[in-house]
């Protein structure tokens, strides 16, 4: 008897052929693309490298080049290192803080609204100061819009200034104080549902993630350098 | 079925590779996948749910086709590339203008590359959009973010190989980064705790000097087509192991 014919329905289907077709099919698709991409454009090669010359600018790899654009509002041992560390940390922990079990294995939004938000928020984070990084930043990281000129150089002149000692303490504890009592109280039983553990490791990675947007802000509508100095590092 | 096609399936030869008959038989489908060294990667029977494009877009299975695509392409640059200051620039030249195929070659390599970091990224959002990091695939999905890094390292890695000036600042750029690292980079915060300086930190650490150059070279390019992706190969097999163990491909309870 032909195994089509025989039709058990226990919600499960041969791997052979139904899944093993859908591979081929996407593996052909992906060959073609490539094939086609890699016909189409060469990968660059520029001139042999040349310590003494710098490149204006000189950009990382498009997939780093995110970190290199936040180096524009923090110092490199926060954007180059701190901030990636803190992003794989977090990342692997994920799974053990999310302890809700509604919408394993589908799609779905309403009942997992604010976990939804959160990641796709970052997600897009990523992909923006990519996008800015790559494609709107020019010599010396000035800002150009595509259609601006590279070769018409752009002051560099910013007045920025640094929030005082109380000031940016203050600032710092407002801002993590509300931020972890807000969703505790806000939101009732969520605190004892997650366990004191999870519950701070959870909204202290939220409120990192959209301290990076306050700190742009900051800096880009209110002249702010640094929210916090001391001697040996600055924030 | 015809004589002839009869012939071969029942064929001495043909009988000691594929082990079961030929026939369309409930029992011959499942033979097939499970006594097929590449195939028994899947188990015989998947649920209807996992089949569907839409709940994978097969995303985690084209970023691991790229990785076949960078192996491939990446031992046949291996024939043509020398990795030292004197050569890697003029070895991409010779590449791109005498070597048959050359160009293809590169470009394959390099394209599929970023198609793999692009990949990586899709699936992880479409893994986080279906909730599959849930109970009982927490794991996988650490393994999964290690993977992330390796192929993030891997492509950065391969970066600074053609030795031209995009490659090369690009990476003193991106290193400078590591510099900055707290306690051990020499530029990092309270670097002097530990009396850390330029050439003792974690950035001579990986470029085996002060500044980019044949040591840095030499470093990439073993991490590049060694270390790397070894690591990202027994990383891979947990991976799509523990995908199975985890009771395949997820799905509403
Ligand atoms: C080199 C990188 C990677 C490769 C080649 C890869 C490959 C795969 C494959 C082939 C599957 C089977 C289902 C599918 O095709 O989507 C899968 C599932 C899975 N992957 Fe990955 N993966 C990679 C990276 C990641 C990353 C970065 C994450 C998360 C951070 C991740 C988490 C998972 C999880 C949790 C599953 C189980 C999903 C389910 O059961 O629906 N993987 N992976």
């Amino acid at each position: 008897m032909e195994a089509s014919e025989k039709k058990i329905d226990d919600g499960y289907e041969f791997v052979m052929p139904h899944l093993v077709i859908k591979e081929l099919i996407a593996v052909i698709i992906a060959s073609a693309g490539l094939l086609a991409w890699s016909l189409l454009a060469n990968a660059p090669l520029l001139s042999i490298a040349d310590p003494n010359k710098t490149e204006n600018p000189a950009k990382a790899p498009w997939y780093f080049v995110g970190l290199q654009e936040l180096l524009v509002y923090f110092d490199p041992w926060i954007a180059g290192v701190t901030i990636p560390t803190i992003i794989i940390v977090g990342l692997m922990l994920l799974p053990y803080l999310d302890v809700r079990k509604t919408g394993a294995g589908q799609y779905s939004f309403r009942p997992r609204m604010p976990e939804v938000i959160f990641f796709v928020f970052g997600f897009a984070m990523w992909i923006i100061l990519i996008l800015v990084g790559q494609f709107l930043r020019g010599p010396n990281w000035q800002f150009y819009w595509p259609w601006e000129d590279w070769s018409v150089a752009k002051s560099a002149e910013e007045t920025l200034a640094n929030m005082s000692s109380w000031m940016g303490i203050g600032f710092l504890i407002l801002y993590f104080g509300v931020g972890f009592a807000l969703p505790a109280l806000l939101c009732k039983g969520l605190f004892r549902k997650m366990g004191s553990a999870r519950y701070l490791t959870a909204i202290a990675l939220v409120l990192l993630m959209y301290g990076v947007v306050v700190k742009i802000v900051l800096r880009l509508v209110f002249n702010i350098r640094y929210i916090l100095t001391t001697p040996w590092f600055n924030i | 079925m015809s004589r002839n096609l009869k012939k071969v399936t029942e064929s001495q030869l043909w009988r000691s590779i594929f082990r079961h008959k030929f026939s369309d038989t409930p029992r011959n489908r499942v033979l097939t996948v499970v006594s097929n060294f590449f195939l028994h990667l899947h188990p015989p029977k998947v649920h209807t749910r996992g089949l569907k494009i839409r709940h994978t877009f097969c995303l985690g299975g084209l970023t691991f086709y790229m990785f076949i695509v960078e192996t491939i392409t990446g031992v046949l640059l291996m024939f043509y590339y020398r990795p030292t200051i004197e050569y890697a620039y003029l070895d991409m030249r010779l590449l791109e203008h005498v070597v048959k195929f050359g160009p293809i070659m590169r470009n394959l390599h390099r394209w599929a590359a970023h198609a793999m970091v692009i990949l990586v990224m899709m699936h992880m959002l479409r893994v986080f959009l279906t909730g599959s990091y849930k109970p009982p695939r927490e794991f996988n999905w650490v393994i999964g973010v290690t993977l992330l890094v390796l192929t993030l390292l891997l492509s950065f890695t391969g970066y600074l190989l053609p030795w031209d000036q995009l490659s090369f600042w690009a990476i003193t750029v991106g290193t400078r980064m590591g510099g900055a690292t707290p306690f051990i980079g020499a530029e990092g915060p309270f670097h002097t705790a530990l009396g850390i300086r330029p050439d003792n930190d974690v950035r001579y650490l990986l470029l085996g000097d002060t500044v980019v150059g044949e040591n840095a070279l030499l470093r990439f390019y073993v991490l590049h087509c060694i270390l790397l992706p070894l690591a990202a190969t027994v990383f891979l097999l947990v991976h799509f192991w523990r995908v199975r163990k985890d009771g395949g491909i997820s799905h509403p309870l």
